[in-house]
């Protein structure tokens, strides 16, 4: 089942395709992320990235294709997938009627961390994330900021070796982003963490992501690394002209319904 | 500070065949128990219901001396139906907090951990004896308050939390299944409603099954509350009688409650989706 041959690629995404009904939301999807950088996913709203990242973190079964994270079949070993992985939804997961360190108790025994080792490895990302004074506190009394660096705390408690994030900054004001940003830049140079994520903000993109790949209608239209990218649409080009040369939309057209509502309740409850 | 020297390996040696299976369901009831503690409100709440059934519609029926119980008075007969309908009413609509915590993300994050589906499911329904054992402890004082025959030897109650437990873990799991094929709050709330009276009216909570038209007794005899009622009126009350036996009781009640449990691992990814 253990892949042993060596491979720098953590994530191998294998003709993945998913459908809903006659309409493919996901289109026959190939390509790969090195260990260890920050892969970023653009693309408007409805091009088919949070499904992606579904199929990605087993919570939505491919209609076609496969992937290996780790590599584990996505399709044949979900569960040993699993164990590899870590997710932060773009929806605030983080339970607001558990305390931070209530929070990050039951993810280490979820994911089978015995006794001895919850205590230390609460403790250590606690401080990490700078969270260890409010961390009897309930999580619906944080800001946006410490939310999201619990999640992440959360996410990383079991060290795994490729990080889904959806969206992370979104609704954060400026200097909360920084600090999410800091802490997952810290992610990186500590364990090597391969992280894959999606975002609307090219800032953020510009700043993280060694690789950026620009979705639309369920497939991928550009993969660069961001200088490359600029570099072919223009000598001035931003990300911005990127996005909109390769999807022929503004950043803030389009969007499905449920997709921009729920963004807006993540946003009410970051505050 | 520096965490590189950790190792990165998240694989641990179990102490034991299971126990990580244990811990990742108890870590599931655990999260639910400690929301309790953090806001009990809810149990308070929650003991309305038995005290409306059994001051008034118990204290009337007692007199009209209408239905047979077989010895016992009224308000004896009916209590461990009470008990047994506050357990119901808490446990069905256990599954919309699924619906809700889906909205929120949290059932996501559980559903990419390692965790087993069922520890999921399990976990779940542990929570929520919880809940109804504390509602048992109030149908306790308050029955002990109307003068109900109880009877409190210790296998006698040890049998009713059995039974408490078990009827508890089934109604929410089949709550869950329910949350699981209609996915949104207010389908939910709906079909809570439409389910909750049938399942008590088409039981032996309140009147015995001799009185129930023949079609009735049928649905009656697959309807896992009749066996939780007749178990706890056997335990529970003072010269009461059993209609099935206990052995077919708590059988009935196990037999429910796998049959839930399965269906509800296989739904409960689906909730997402």
């Amino acid at each position: 089942m253990e892949n042993t041959a060596p491979s720098t690629n953590v994530i191998e995404v294998l003709s993945l395709t998913r459908r809903y009904g006659a309409l493919i939301a996901v289109d026959h999807l190939n390509f790969s992320v090195a260990s260890g950088t920050t892969f970023g996913l653009l693309g408007p709203n409805g091009a088919g990235k949070s499904t992606l990242i579904k199929m990605l973190t087993t919570l939505l079964p491919p209609s076609e294709g496969t992937a290996k994270i780790s590599g584990f079949d996505l399709v044949q070993h979900p569960e040993l997938v699993r164990k590899k992985i870590g997710y932060v939804s773009q929806m605030l997961s983080a339970d607001g009627d558990l305390t931070g360190y209530e929070n990050l108790l039951i993810s280490a025994k979820l994911y089978g961390m015995p006794r001895s080792e919850r205590s230390t490895r609460i403790a250590q990302a606690l401080e990490f994330m700078d969270l260890a004074h409010v961390s009897g506190k309930l999580v619906g009394q944080y800001s946006g900021g410490m939310i999201r660096r619990l999640e992440i705390a959360q996410s990383m408690l079991h060290r795994p070796s490729v990080l889904f994030m959806d969206e992370p900054s979104v609704g954060l004001d400026p200097s909360a982003k920084r600090s999410v940003w800091e802490r997952i830049g810290e992610l990186r140079r500590e364990f090597g963490t391969t992280i894959l994520m999606t975002t609307h903000d090219m800032e953020e993109a510009d700043h993280l992501c060694d690789m950026v790949a620009v979705m639309h209608r369920g497939v991928l239209a550009a993969m660069d690394t961001p200088a490359a990218l600029k570099a072919q649409v223009g000598a001035e080009a931003s990300l911005d002209d990127v996005f909109i040369h390769f999807t022929g939309a503004a950043i803030s057209e389009g969007g499905e319904l449920k997709d921009v509502a729920r963004t807006r309740i993540t946003s009410q409850r970051l505050g | 500070m520096s965490l590189a020297h950790e190792s990165h390996l998240n694989v641990w040696a179990e102490p034991f065949p299971g126990a990580n299976y244990l811990r990742q369901t108890m870590a599931v009831a655990e999260a639910d128990i400690r929301k309790l503690i953090h806001d009990p409100v809810e149990l308070f709440t929650r003991m309305v219901q038995p005290v409306l059934w059994l001051l008034i519609f118990g204290q009337v029926f007692n007199r009209a001396r209408a239905i047979p119980t077989g010895g016992i008075s009224y308000l004896d007969f009916m209590a461990p139906g009470i008990l047994a309908q506050s357990v119901l009413f808490g446990a069905i609509f256990y599954g919309i907090s699924l619906i809700w915590e889906r909205d929120l993300g949290i059932v996501q994050k559980y559903l990419v951990s390692p965790a087993p589906r069922s520890t999921l499911v399990l976990g779940r329904a542990i929570s929520s004896t919880v809940r109804s054992l504390c509602q048992m402890v109030f149908v306790y004082l308050l029955s002990y308050i109307l003068h109900i025959q109880l009877r409190f030897g210790i296998f006698a109650l040890a049998g009713v939390v059995l039974s408490v437990m078990l009827g508890s873990a089934i109604f929410s799991t089949f709550s869950l299944i329910i949350a699981c094929l209609v996915k949104s709050r207010e389908r939910f709330m709906g079909i809570g409603q439409v389910l909750t009276m049938p399942l008590f009216f088409a039981s032996n909570a309140i009147y015995p099954l001799s009185l129930m038209p023949a079609w009735l007794r049928v649905v009656s005899k697959v309807n896992p509350l009749s066996y939780q009622v007749d178990a706890l009126r056997t335990l529970m009350i003072v010269g009461s009688t059993t209609s099935f036996g206990l052995g077919k009781d708590f059988l009935m009640q196990f037999v429910a409650f796998a049959v839930v449990v399965v269906v509800a691992t296989k739904l409960y990814p689906t909730i997402v989706i």
